[in-house]
């Protein structure tokens, strides 16, 4: 954007009375007070929320819960949850590390979620929609057999309906817990994709950080349109055995929303601040097209 | 002896190297020295059966990887070469370069024409820098996908060969965007109407080897491997020891006989003892027979059929429950 709109943006960050009450600052931070990951200041939390989790000083888009992605994408109390009864196994009985139906337990606690994914039915700007929310608390939003089923549910419902798939991506990758059958979720997750683009259902991915692995390398990046956060990772291999495989010391930005944008592989880069109206905007243009 | 010594030896075989070498030099000293040493050579042979017998009757997972691994193996190249006639290799992407580490192009395997895909590894070392030691960038990919959709315009099956530890985790990988190009390729192989068979020959790794590694059948060798993540990563990643990769192995469940237990295998195609570099020409047979029958049966079906069956076999796999 141009720099004069950037300070714009940075001033109604900043002074702009918010539109709405703050919802459960509870869901944020434990404390009152929160330390920015970018710029390392303390803010209030109730700012930080306030402001969507973009740091007011330094703009850093933070990782949202899958409610809160819920609230900032979608009309006011419109999701409808669907599939929202499906439960892990632990096929592999895995048990190295951390057992896995452990970890399951665990994040469900921590998060309240059933899995690390939401899909729902839900409207935006009026437009009925599916819509699919990723949480990265849970197991780093790793796709094992549920994300890869209710990830394939949300292409199909979209296609069986014909109304637009809006998924806010955030993933480790695979979840290796369950081995094959996770592999095998990008196969399945791609295929679904491809049904609905055969359709000609509109898809629009929101990558936001981080989106890697196995996600990246399925469904994520089938989209018709690309929208990334800013400042998010997304890649493939993670930065670290990239930086073992060159053996020197990765450039910076490598990875990021901009990189990308500069090397063609995505879309937009849009803050989170105008996020919705961007995605309600590509919608109503891409479902114009046929009438 | 100088066969047993040439040989290479995966870690799991010493103390069967060491006997075998052990009878070599007892055999070498008999003829040599004309000693008189008949019933110690007929005990040791009997020792050095049984043990090879119980080694590689026995297999961990971790060892399975190993002899996937073994450099000896027969790769991609001597499956076109003893398998298929007629090979036409096709190159590039259209859009950027040329990756060796992808084999694409046509063959004729036994009356039938079909379009091969396949990881490349090689034999030494000049080999295995032009193949990227069986890692392909995305360019390999790209190619991959552009010969899946000219099988697809002219009716070829696809036959695939899966030999790689993963696509290569490099920054200019990243920057050309690797994750795409198997994105891509996933989408593809889900819709392309020919049959598509799989055929593990060797190392699976991630979504390198699924890029070209799904379809209609997935035949595996009994020694080959097909994984989410590799042992030694998922070591690292648990334990932050990739020494612990042998334990790895057996969580993950990646052998043949696993994934043909969970109903991702199809067909497993026994390997002699010890590995498939035993007796290479005997198992690319198997193979080429296994691939033949495959076509036969799927030729039967209607391109629909064929790609619903295809939507639903993808469909149906994961494991979770509905409360």
């Amino acid at each position: 954007m141009p720099i004069s709109d950037w300070f714009r943006a940075r001033e109604q960050r900043r002074y702009t009375a918010p539109s709405e009450p703050p919802r459960g600052s509870e869901s944020l931070a434990d404390g009152v007070w929160v330390r920015c990951e970018g710029c390392k200041r303390t803010l209030y939390a109730g700012d930080l929320e306030r402001g969507l989790g973009v740091c007011p000083s330094c703009g850093r888009h933070h990782q949202l819960t899958a409610d809160q992605r819920i609230d900032m994408l979608c009309d006011p109390g419109s999701f409808d949850e669907i599939d929202g009864d499906l439960r892990s196994g632990d096929p592999l009985e895995f048990r190295s590390g951390k057992p896995y139906a452990e970890a399951i337990e665990a994040a469900q606690d921590n998060t309240g979620l059933p899995e690390a994914v939401l899909t729902g039915r839900a409207l935006m700007g009026g437009l009925p929609v599916v819509v699919g929310v990723m949480d990265f608390r849970f197991i780093g939003a790793s796709m094992g057999s549920v994300v890869g089923e209710r990830i394939a549910r949300a292409f199909e419902s979209a296609c069986d309906r014909r109304v637009p798939l809006v998924l806010a991506i955030a993933s480790g990758g695979a979840r290796m817990q369950e081995g094959m059958l996770s592999l095998m979720q990008m196969a399945k997750t791609a295929a679904a994709a491809a049904r609905l683009a055969d359709a000609g259902v509109p898809y629009v991915a929101i990558l936001t950080d981080p989106t890697m692995g196995g996600v990246t390398a399925s469904f994520a990046t089938l989209a018709d349109v690309i929208v990334a956060e800013p400042g998010a990772r997304i890649g493939f291999a993670g930065p670290r055995l990239v930086e073992r495989t060159i053996r020197r010391a990765l450039p910076k930005g490598f990875q990021t929303a901009e990189s990308l944008l500069g090397h063609g592989m995505i879309d937009l880069v849009v803050e989170r601040g105008s996020l919705r109206e961007t995605v309600i905007g590509l919608l109503v243009c891409l479902a114009a097209g046929g009438e | 002896m100088s066969d047993v010594a040439r040989r290479f030896v995966m870690e799991f075989e010493r103390p069967l190297v060491d006997l075998e070498e052990k009878l070599e030099s007892l055999k070498h000293l008999s003829v040599v020295e004309g000693a008189e040493l008949a019933v110690e050579i007929a005990a040791l042979e009997a020792e050095v059966d049984e043990l090879r017998t119980t080694l590689y009757t026995s297999l961990t997972p971790w060892e399975r990887v190993q002899i996937s691994r073994h450099p000896e193996r027969p790769h991609t190249d001597d499956y076109l070469a003893d398998v298929f006639r007629d090979v036409i290799e096709l190159h590039g992407d259209r859009l950027y370069g040329d990756d060796a580490a992808m084999f694409a192009g046509l063959a004729s395997l036994g009356t039938r024409k079909v379009a091969v895909l396949g990881h490349r590894k090689g034999r030494n070392t000049t080999e295995n820098v032009r193949y990227n030691f069986g890692s392909p960038h995305p360019e390999g990919f790209r190619k991959a996908e552009r010969v899946m959709l000219l099988a697809d315009r002219f009716g070829l099956p696809i036959v695939t060969f899966l030999d790689t530890a993963g696509a290569y985790p490099g920054l200019e990988d990243e920057d050309r965007g690797q994750a795409w190009a198997i994105a891509s390729c996933l989408a593809t192989l889900s819709r392309v109407r020919v049959p598509v068979v799989t055929v593990g020959i060797g190392e699976g790794g991630s979504g390198g080897a699924l890029a070209i590694g799904f379809g209609d059948r997935l035949i595996m060798l009994e020694n080959a491997y097909y994984s989410v993540i590799s042992p030694e990563m998922c070591a690292t990643i648990l334990h932050k020891e990739p020494a612990r990769a042998a334990e790895a192995s057996g969580c993950l469940q990646l052998t043949a006989q696993d994934l043909e237990r969970m109903g991702l295998a199809d067909e497993v195609v026994p390997e002699p003892l010890g590995g498939a570099q035993r007796d290479p020409v005997t198992v690319m047979g198997a193979v080429g027979t296994a691939v033949a029958r495959a076509l036969d049966d799927l030729g039967a079906l209607p391109a629909d059929a064929l790609i619903a069956s295809r939507y639903e076999r993808l469909r149906a796999i994961g494991e979770y429950s509905s409360e």
